[in-house]
């Protein structure tokens, strides 16, 4: 729905009727006294189509507190309502002649702080929906590299240790210099005084007995 | 004097609010949506004027007095488009009514109400003669075929302006652009009412409509 605000709580609607307009020509503080807020926000807007350079930045600045208003009402966040404030502020600039003097400034304001208003909802929608909550996308893709998963490897290294160290002597040393230390079969058999098939065989019992092990354990 | 609250913005308020002083130079001011409106039914009459030139007025007339609803659909018509385009000129300011939109509907009730009764003489009475598929693939492209300049022409006098409801403009240029066409077709258009002849002209008028609410949309929504 559309709504708007004025510095003087009062709601003014798109059909509010034509207010009076001063002569772009006359100075802009001559009738000031006389007017109320929106009259002299109408009256400044049409000195700044004339160019009035003092009456526009004075327009803009008087113009922060209702742009809020207006997005505050419509539901835009507390932290987002500056955004639309400067987004606001830019369309004023670029549509400024759009404004007709017969009728009300803050009407005019109200529609386009409306609209930026509604354009900043749509954004944030568009991002909620993008973006995966963070406890779903920890449920849903959980990191590999977290505390308790690091801590369960390392709970698993040991393991495998104290396994290896249960082997025989033959096939503990076969599976230390040729799975641990990856060293070659002929290094192996020169270090240790052993022959090549020895070491296979002692290598393929000790895989067999770990196998066994955590396979017969899980 | 300033004021209080003015003072206390944050500084990326006052910095924009100088740069955009900086910028200011005077504008003129966009035309009333009553001289944008007389603008685009100048084009409209040319056409018609230029399609009178052509077929001349007499075919129309002897249609009109043997089913005089056909003139009322073509009233209706040129109604619906005058209403359209007018509430397609007013939602293109700020601050007017979305409620403009519904001002077509008076004529587009009474378009589709005699184009109806049309239908119906042509199905009690067969003697008129009625419009063959190729002549309503015909009037099918006369009105998609004038209503692309037409809408054109809309959509430049609209972007000129801020259509904050930019769909809801070009659905209204859409329906402005095919009544005028459908009412210009009644100058050249031989035949009399029929159902298919009215589908037709229904699916011509949709079809534009859709086109301009996707394509009429986007080139508006830089607002």
């Amino acid at each position: 729905m559309p709504c708007s605000l004025t510095t003087t709580g009062t709601m003014v609607f798109d059909d509010a009727p034509p207010c009076r307009v001063s002569d772009p020509h006359m100075p802009v503080e001559s009738n000031v006294a006389s007017e109320s807020p929106s009259q002299r926000r109408t009256a400044w807007m049409v000195a700044a189509q004339a160019g009035d350079r003092r009456a526009y930045e004075r327009l803009l600045a008087d113009s922060i507190a209702l742009i809020r208003a207006t997005a505050r009402r419509c539901g835009v966040a507390p932290d987002h309502v500056d955004d639309v404030v400067q987004e606001t502020l830019l369309t004023v600039h670029r549509v400024r002649h759009t404004f007709d003097p017969t009728r009300t400034y803050d009407t005019w304001l109200a529609a386009i702080a409306n609209r930026r208003a509604i354009d900043a909802l749509r954004r944030r929608g568009r991002r909620d929906r993008r973006e995966v909550h963070d406890e779903f996308a920890l449920e849903r893709h959980p990191d590999g590299d977290d505390a308790s998963a690091a801590a369960e490897r390392a709970q698993g290294a040991r393991r495998l240790h104290l396994a290896i160290a249960e082997l025989p002597p033959g096939q503990r040393e076969a599976v230390e210099q040729l799975g641990l230390r990856e060293r070659s079969l002929p290094e192996v058999a020169e270090s240790t005084g052993r022959r090549t098939g020895a070491l296979k065989v002692n290598l393929h019992r000790a895989l067999k007995t770990l196998r066994e092990r955590f396979h017969g354990e899980s | 004097m300033e004021n209080p609250e003015t003072m206390s913005e944050p500084s990326s308020h006052s910095v924009l609010i100088e740069h955009l002083g900086g910028a200011l130079v005077p504008v003129r001011r966009l035309a009333p949506p009553w001289r944008r409106l007389l603008g685009w039914l100048l084009v409209v009459v040319a056409v018609a004027l230029a399609l009178f030139a052509h077929y001349g007025p007499d075919d129309m007339l002897q249609r009109w007095t043997a089913a005089p609803e056909l003139g009322w659909a073509g009233f209706g018509a040129a109604l619906t488009a005058i209403c359209a385009a007018w509430a397609a000129l007013g939602l293109s300011v700020p601050g007017r009514r979305a409620l403009w939109a519904w001002l077509p509907l008076p004529g587009a009730l009474l378009w589709i109400g005699a184009s109806g009764l049309g239908c119906l003489r042509v199905w009690f009475t067969p003697d008129p003669q009625v419009a063959a598929l190729q002549q309503s693939v015909d009037c099918l492209v006369f009105i998609i075929g004038l209503s692309v300049p037409l809408s054109a022409l809309l959509i430049l006098l609209v972007r000129r302006a801020c259509p904050l409801r930019p769909v809801l403009t070009a659905v209204m240029i859409g329906l402005a652009s095919a009544a005028a066409s459908a009412c210009l077709l009644e100058i050249g258009h031989a035949e009399a009412s029929a159902a298919t002849d009215l589908l037709t002209h229904a699916l011509a008028v949709a079809l534009v409509v859709a086109v301009n609410a996707a394509m009429g949309g986007r080139l508006l929504s830089r607002a």
